[in-house]
């Protein structure tokens, strides 16, 4: 996939997934649960796709990654009942400043692919954000738990994550309501 | 530290919490040297507004001392004396950059925002102690509390000002400001005020400042009616007269030209589950019982405007929208932008063209919030306004 198969429709902060995007199948993910969430962000792409691209940046809004090893490749993702599965992660697409694709290769736990797109709003609101994510789980009784989370999840993990993104990128810092103690991050 | 939490309906007590602490960057801890509370408290105490959590810190007209700044905060230092608008706002999303801070985009949590999302299409803006549905932060009837945002909110107050000057800048002055400019005054005009509460008042005053001719307050409280009069408003008992026809024979049948409900959903009770049935069904949803609007609708001018600053949270029905069209009304509403008006309004307090003390009844230490809010659901004629002292 490319950055030229993506149409996605004007709009800030919606729920992408059916109308806006023609061929549901190739935009959405192949996978048992996935989810396509659109933001506005009043940054420049470049800097947006640039921490992005960078992906020992994503734990710092995506609380469910835990950690992500130095050549960004191998993801440690918060699984159900506190495991944790491991994703060995390739690049499928990259495209400076505007498009990032992602997949997980066959030494992963479970079948992972998401892919970002920054376009410029065409009337100087910033810069427009498209993420996909979707997972398929394994098999087996493991897999019944992870699928009943991950696929109940896509949604609203894809929409809490573009929500900090764009916190982060907006105001250098991630909102929270959280005790220090209980705080994620600062 | 001492503070006012939350435990259930008409359940409210002053207990021993952790002290508050810097968490983000753009944060700053102020130590709290008054801080109101404001009639909406009134239904989070009622227990009638969802997403609230037993033991929060309840409180959103707050100002004090600043003693503690995060790293990324280059405008506030310790020591300044600040008032903390009940919004908060980040300053540098779309929102902020149209000065509409009350629909900040990036203060309320990710994981607070998804009630609010299907509840209103988009989530609504963090708020200080006023449920989890608004970000689920902490608020100030405490000792102390977390600011985020801080080098956005806060405004710095002169030094040596009595706190009851300014404190009302946090919430109620700008949202009796912000009806009356909704409201489109034009100089000569008969503006009409539904409820003499504390943001009614503050309406009274900005209406006469921007020009209004002649100002007519309504409600039933005796203490509030004569409040209402010492600033300058004709009023109204509902209890006494027929509004609309009282309305018409004082207007000569044209009307007034404006119209504002300061009263919203919670005077006849807020319907509580209008907000939880719209996450839990979205066609399954409670129905805001809306008697001032439908009033304000009937009894404006052909041509005129109505401002609603009152609060409703849910959905309405039996909304008289034939006259609303035929006649021409226009209608504004929503939560204060207060750090929009927080200049303009400082301005006019120093120069004393605003007395912002005279609703005030009571004033007590922050132990006896129990006690005035009791007394505040109970006996609204004689209790106008507290103000509570954290710190004696």
């Amino acid at each position: 996939m490319s950055a030229s198969d993506i149409q996605p429709t004007q709009g800030t902060n919606a729920e992408m997934a059916g109308t806006g995007l023609l061929d549901r199948k190739a935009h959405e993910g192949e996978h048992a649960a996935s989810s396509v969430q659109a933001v506005i962000i009043n940054r420049p792409r470049a800097d947006l796709y640039q921490f992005w691209r960078d992906f020992q940046n994503l734990p710092t809004f995506m609380p469910n990654v835990r950690s992500v090893s130095e050549d960004g490749r191998r993801w440690v993702i918060a699984g159900p009942g506190g495991t944790d599965i491991e994703l060995e992660t390739e690049i499928t697409a990259d495209d400076p400043a505007s498009f990032i694709g992602w997949r997980s290769t066959e030494d992963s736990d479970i079948d992972h692919e998401g892919w970002v797109e920054f376009r410029d709003n065409a009337f100087g609101r910033g810069t427009e954000v498209r993420v996909m994510i979707s997972y398929d789980p394994p098999a087996g009784a493991v897999g019944k738990l992870v699928a009943k989370v991950m696929q109940r999840e896509p949604r609203i993990q894809a929409r809490r994550e573009l929500r900090r993104f764009k916190q982060l990128m907006e105001t250098g810092e991630v909102s929270t309501s959280q005790a220090p103690e209980a705080a994620p991050r600062s | 530290m001492r503070a006012l939490t939350w435990h259930g309906k008409h359940d409210v007590r002053v207990d021993t919490v952790p002290d508050p602490q810097i968490v983000n960057p753009r944060d700053a801890i102020i130590k709290i040297t008054a801080t109101a509370i404001c009639g909406s408290d009134l239904h989070l105490y009622d227990s009638v507004i969802p997403g609230m959590h037993s033991g929060d810190i309840l409180g959103h007209e707050f100002m004090g001392e600043v003693v503690e700044v995060g790293r990324g905060n280059t405008s506030l230092q310790v020591g300044q004396k600040v008032v903390v608008p009940f919004t908060i706002a980040c300053g540098s999303c779309f929102f902020c950059g149209k000065q509409q801070y009350s629909a900040c985009d990036n203060s309320n949590p990710a994981d607070k925002s998804d009630a609010s999302e299907v509840a209103y299409g988009y989530p609504a803006a963090g708020l200080f102690g006023y449920s989890h549905l608004t970000g689920g932060y902490a608020g100030g009837q405490a000792e102390y509390a977390r600011v985020p945002y801080s080098d956005v909110g806060p405004i710095v107050v002169p030094d040596g000002i009595e706190d009851e000057r300014v404190l009302f800048l946090s919430d109620i002055l700008p949202t009796g400001w912000m009806a009356a400019e909704n409201a489109e005054i034009e100089p000569g005009d008969t503006v009409v005020v539904w409820g003499c509460g504390p943001v009614g008042l503050f309406c009274i005053k900005s209406a006469f400042l921007m020009g209004a001719g002649r100002v007519i307050a309504i409600d039933h409280q005796p203490n509030r009616l004569a409040l209402a009069r010492r600033n300058g408003a004709e009023t109204l008992n509902y209890h006494e007269v027929k509004i609309l026809e009282a309305l018409k024979e004082m207007t000569a049948g044209i009307g007034p030209d404006a119209c504002i409900d300061a009263v919203g959903m919670e005077a006849h009770g807020f319907a509580p589950d209008n907000i939880i049935d719209a996450v839990k069904q979205e066609t399954k949803l409670g129905t805001d019982r809306q008697h001032v609007l439908r009033e304000t609708i009937m009894a404006c001018r052909k041509g005129g405007r109505i401002s609603m600053p009152g609060v409703y949270g849910g959905i309405g029905d039996k909304l008289p929208i034939g006259a609303f069209m035929q006649k021409g009304l226009t209608l504004k509403t929503g939560q204060t932008h207060v750090q929009k008006y927080l200049p303009e309004l400082l301005k006019l307090v120093l120069e004393g063209r605003i007395d912002t003390t005279d609703l005030i009844s009571h004033r007590l230490p922050l132990e006896e919030a129990p006690t005035a809010y009791k007394n505040f659901h109970d006996n609204p004629n004689e209790w106008t306004k507290v103000v509570l002292q954290p710190h004696g």
